[in-house]
């Protein structure tokens, strides 16, 4: 989704030397048939999407996925299924041999019931892999120690969670991922728990590089819907964020001006029911006349 | 003579070749990678390379993934 207003032209995403224009990435997993893939592909317009490495089904017939991706698209294999660092490099050295290129996420998770990755071997398998050539995008737990680490071992890009795989949650870890983003010169691209596009677009708005999500688009009524809206929402969040959106406040900060017309900010409230006496209600009154209050002299000189 | 193929026990031809077995197997899958005992073997080095009894053989291919 290219980004062009006046006086802001957003560069392309560089990562490994490729260029990116569109800043979502795509998973290609949970989806509930191949039309539903092919369309949110087409439909997000992604230009990297990932795919898994599985034992072939010997007793089942299994559609080769690769027939729905455009072959234009940055194919990047996950290490899903990796327990730790060795399982991680063996799967990424498996995914090579396809001769469907070399970039890699590399995904170590030993716990089954967050599926929080494990940074340590995470970044045990991103040296090994850099080292072999390989273009790494690790995702992580979103902690700067690590963070500086997978720098170090050569890795193309950090990949945060937002919050658990597959919950919808949003951008749990928002502090920390901010943390990543001021302090790792390498591109962030927020990865997993993404709910909707408006979580998206929040991410993008803080200064993420790039949003990579699937359950939501896989598991939506309408797939090729979400796909479209999260792609939007992320350019969205992108545009946002090269203007230079303003920073939260505490306190109220009027959008039109107080001052040099019917009242003057520094003047008494007015009361809400001027005049009212206690129980008017009751006596069967009706509401008291609306009492003009005058403006000071201040006021008026300011006009 | 027995192979152990995708971790289920199989029954086949002694000095069967790898590329046998992925015909036999893999009939639709376009895209296998295949791995023996730990070892990836290229798919055009699949006819040279012959089982032996008790071979573990890995046949990998691309499933969706996020």
């Amino acid at each position: 989704m290219p980004i062009s207003v006046a006086a802001i032209e957003d560069a392309p995403l560089m990562i490994a030397g490729r260029a990116f224009k569109n800043r979502f990435f795509l998973g290609t997993g949970k989806f509930k048939n191949k039309s539903d893939l092919a369309q949110s592909l087409e439909a997000s317009g992604s230009e990297l999407v990932t795919v898994a490495l599985r034992r072939i089904d010997l007793e089942r017939h299994q559609e080769n996925i690769l027939e729905h991706i455009p072959k234009d698209t940055t194919l990047m294999v996950n290490t899903s299924g990796a327990r730790n660092a060795e399982e991680a490099v063996r799967i990424a050295r498996l995914a090579r041999e396809s001769g469907y290129g070399n970039w890699i996420k590399v995904e170590v998770i030993n716990d089954t019931k967050y599926l929080l990755p494990d940074n340590h071997e995470t970044i045990s398998a991103t040296t090994i892999l850099a080292k072999e050539g390989f273009v790494v995008l690790p995702y992580m737990y979103p902690d700067l120690t690590t963070a500086r680490e997978l720098v170090k071992a050569g890795a193309a890009t950090v990949m945060p969670l937002g919050s658990l795989i597959g919950s919808n949650q949003g951008l749990k870890t928002k502090e920390f991922i901010k943390i990543l983003i001021d302090e790792i010169d390498l591109p962030i691209v927020v990865d997993a728990g993404l709910g909707s596009p408006s979580q998206a677009a929040e991410a993008m708005e803080m200064g993420s590089d790039a949003v990579l999500a699937n359950t939501a688009i896989a598991t939506a009524g309408h797939p090729a819907a979400l796909a479209k809206a999260f792609s939007l929402a992320v350019a969205a969040g992108r545009l946002a964020y090269l203007g230079k959106a303003p920073r939260q406040k505490d306190f109220a900060d009027p959008s039109s001006p107080l001052t040099g017309f019917l009242f003057d900010p520094l003047d008494p409230p007015i009361p809400s029911n001027p005049g009212r006496e206690s129980g008017d209600l009751e006596k069967g009154g009706s509401t008291p006349p609306f009492r003009f209050v005058p403006r000071n002299r201040k006021a008026i000189s300011g006009i | 003579m027995k192979i152990i193929l995708n971790g289920q026990t199989k029954e086949c031809e002694d000095s069967i070749s790898l590329k046998n077995i992925v015909d036999q197997f893999c009939k639709e899958a376009r895209l296998v990678i295949a791995e023996v005992n730990g070892t990836i073997i290229k798919s055009r080095q699949w006819n040279e390379k012959i089982l032996s009894p008790g071979d573990v053989v890995e046949l990998v291919n691309f499933v969706g993934g996020g």
